[in-house]
């Protein structure tokens, strides 16, 4: 039972740190990606409340 | 006919027959009951459908009318009735609940209203009829307002938010005869499980479907929130209920799991349904209706994606710090730990996204009660998660485990956080949905908020006096090493506290029948007080 726990702890410890980052950074430089064409886009997105039928 | 139309009157046809076998050959008389519900809804059903397609003109229903969405809020409509409703229901019920604690003699000696019994129908009342309500009709109000189409399906949308309040009807009328599988926040059988499945994957089809034809290229926030909290709730019912019935004519079922396997996957579900139906679908909420309303954008479209993402992808981990000094294995209690003092970071950061969005116009915290009663709400839940984290590290637990502490945490976000931005977003569509300038009496909405306010300070605060008093003289060992106190002794020094909690919970209940009233008055006010109410409004 023990290996078991080894196995998972030592992929979550490893690898499993590896995707959390990398999505984590991934996530940050999509929502902050730099840029006016994306600048307009993200006040769009920010004013689809707002917008009248 | 539509194929739906008549495929659902087959449907119906069968189970309404099916339900007449079962309760015939019900081993218990409640379950004979609940079979006796499932056959005159079946048939009921039927009669609606059929009634409908005589009524209804015949062709499509044009998706958009003079090049405006055609929009669907009839179903909206009805969520928003049976959301105030249930709450009422749902808040009397605690509230007499909280009585009991403090005077025995109010279970009224029966049965069906012991404590045991009327804890349940008190939390599933208030989470899954008043809060499922709210979140099935903002759902379906937003997505249709932020995609710019008409909801998805014809009769989809009166299956699912007429087959959840079904579903809530047969949870409640159990827990008061005693059917239960003594799951927390789960305690419905087998049986009506899997009627809201079938129900919730309706749900997100629908939901998915209009997505999926919206006439705006971007998904707004809201509707990401939305999304995360349908599928990550289909994913928790199915993992927390696979349990063996015991027969078709019995409402007793087993689970597969056993012991702390179990116990991990009950709290797997209990912390997620905090996190994704209490808070991702709020969190939605908070998205849409705070900008609607202070008519201003988000204060960080930027933020939003990085608070949805983060929260997500953290809050699935936090559960095991429910399970702190069990059986669970430590590293696992560690890990909840762990993920629930990082999940402070998204929190706050949506927090603050939600509050910065009146940077600019916090003139509208005095002049519009609804903004204040939303504002007020996102501050509760900052407070609520950062109390959260707290008590998930193991030295707090250690302390407030098991005491009345836990109970002043969950409700100081189910009352200040959960319940405040619903209120806020019943305020909003009630005038929106029924073409009215505002509520019957805005005075009325500052009563609410004052005097729902003053019962959550009273419960909260009552309950951390009581909460610390109680763990500190549950550790409390004599020279000798004996336990200072008896446990009867705990529960003696906590009566005043409980008396203080209930009279705060009454303050709530009281809020509770002024937005009943209001909502009632504006639904049934005449064109004329309407425009009359429009010109007396001031200019802005």
């Amino acid at each position: 039972m023990s290996e078991t726990y080894e196995t998972v702890a030592g992929i979550a410890q490893t690898w499993g740190l590896v995707l959390f980052v990398v999505a984590f950074a991934l996530v940050v430089a999509y929502a902050f990606w730099p840029g006016k064409k994306r600048k307009k886009e993200i006040e769009d997105a920010a004013n689809i409340p707002l917008k009248e039928d | 006919m539509r194929f739906g139309e008549a495929a659902l009157l087959v449907v119906f046809a069968l189970l309404a027959f099916l339900s007449i076998i079962v309760a015939a050959k019900a081993y218990t008389a409640a379950y004979a009951f609940h079979a006796y519900l499932f056959a005159a809804g079946s048939i009921a059903a039927v009669f609606a459908i059929g009634n409908r397609y005589m009524d209804r003109p015949a062709g499509t229903v044009p998706q958009l009318v003079d090049g405006k969405p055609n929009y669907n809020f009839g179903v909206v409509k009805f969520g928003v009735i049976a959301a105030v409703v249930w709450g009422v229901a749902g808040f009397l019920a605690g509230d007499l609940a909280a009585w009991q604690l403090a005077f025995p003699a109010f279970n009224l000696d029966t049965s069906w209203l012991s404590f045991g019994r009327l804890r349940p129908l008190h939390t599933s009342a208030v989470i899954f009829a008043f809060g499922g309500n709210v979140l099935l009709s903002t759902s379906f109000y937003v997505v249709q307002r932020t995609s710019h189409a008409r909801l998805a399906g014809d009769l989809a949308p009166w299956f699912v938010i007429l087959g959840y309040n079904f579903f809530i009807v047969i949870a409640g009328t159990g827990y008061l005869l005693g059917i239960t599988q003594s799951k927390e926040y789960a305690e419905p059988e087998w049986y009506a499980d899997l009627w809201l499945t079938v129900v919730w994957v309706t749900y997100l089809l629908v939901f998915v479907a209009t997505i999926w034809k919206r006439r705006e290229p971007h998904i707004y926030v809201a509707n990401w929130f939305y999304l995360a909290f349908i599928i990550t709730i289909a994913m928790l019912h199915l993992g927390n209920n696979v349990t063996i019935p015991v027969s078709l004519f019995s409402a007793k079922s087993y689970i597969y799991w056993s012991g702390v396997q179990d116990a991990m996957f009950q709290w797997w579900y209990g912390h997620n349904a905090v996190g994704f139906f209490l808070t991702a679908g709020f969190l939605a909420i908070m998205y849409y209706f705070i900008p609607k309303r202070a008519e201003r954008p988000v204060y960080s479209y930027r933020l939003s994606i990085v608070h949805f993402w983060a929260l997500i992808f953290i809050y699935i981990w936090a559960g095991p710090h429910h399970l702190h000094y069990t059986a669970l294995p430590d590293w696992a209690q560690t890990l909840g730990m762990t993920f629930s003092v990082i999940l402070w970071m998204p929190s706050w950061g949506g927090m603050i996204n939600g509050l910065m969005t009146l940077s600019g116009a916090w003139d509208k915290l005095r002049t519009d009660p609804v903004i204040r009663m939303m504002v007020v709400s996102v501050a509760f839940y900052g407070m609520s998660t950062f109390e959260g984290p707290m008590m998930a590290v193991k030295a707090v637990n250690s302390l407030s485990h098991y005491t009345e502490w836990t109970v002043g945490h969950v409700h100081s976000g189910a009352l200040g956080w959960v319940a405040y931005i619903s209120f806020g977003a019943i305020y909003c569509l009630v005038p929106w949905l029924w073409n009215k300038p505002n509520m019957y009496s805005v005075k009325a909405i500052s009563w609410h908020f004052w005097i729902s306010t003053l019962g959550i300070v009273l419960y909260i605060s009552s309950m951390w006096v009581a909460g610390i008093m109680q763990g500190l003289m549950w550790r409390a060992y004599t020279g000798l090493g004996f336990l200072e106190y008896s446990f009867i002794e705990t529960v003696d020094a906590v009566h005043p506290l409980y008396v203080i909690r209930a009279t705060g919970g009454l303050l709530f209940v009281a809020g509770g029948l002024i937005m009943a009233w209001n909502v009632w008055k504006t639904i049934n006010m005449p064109q004329a007080v309407a425009e009359q109410k429009l010109a007396l409004a001031p200019a802005e």
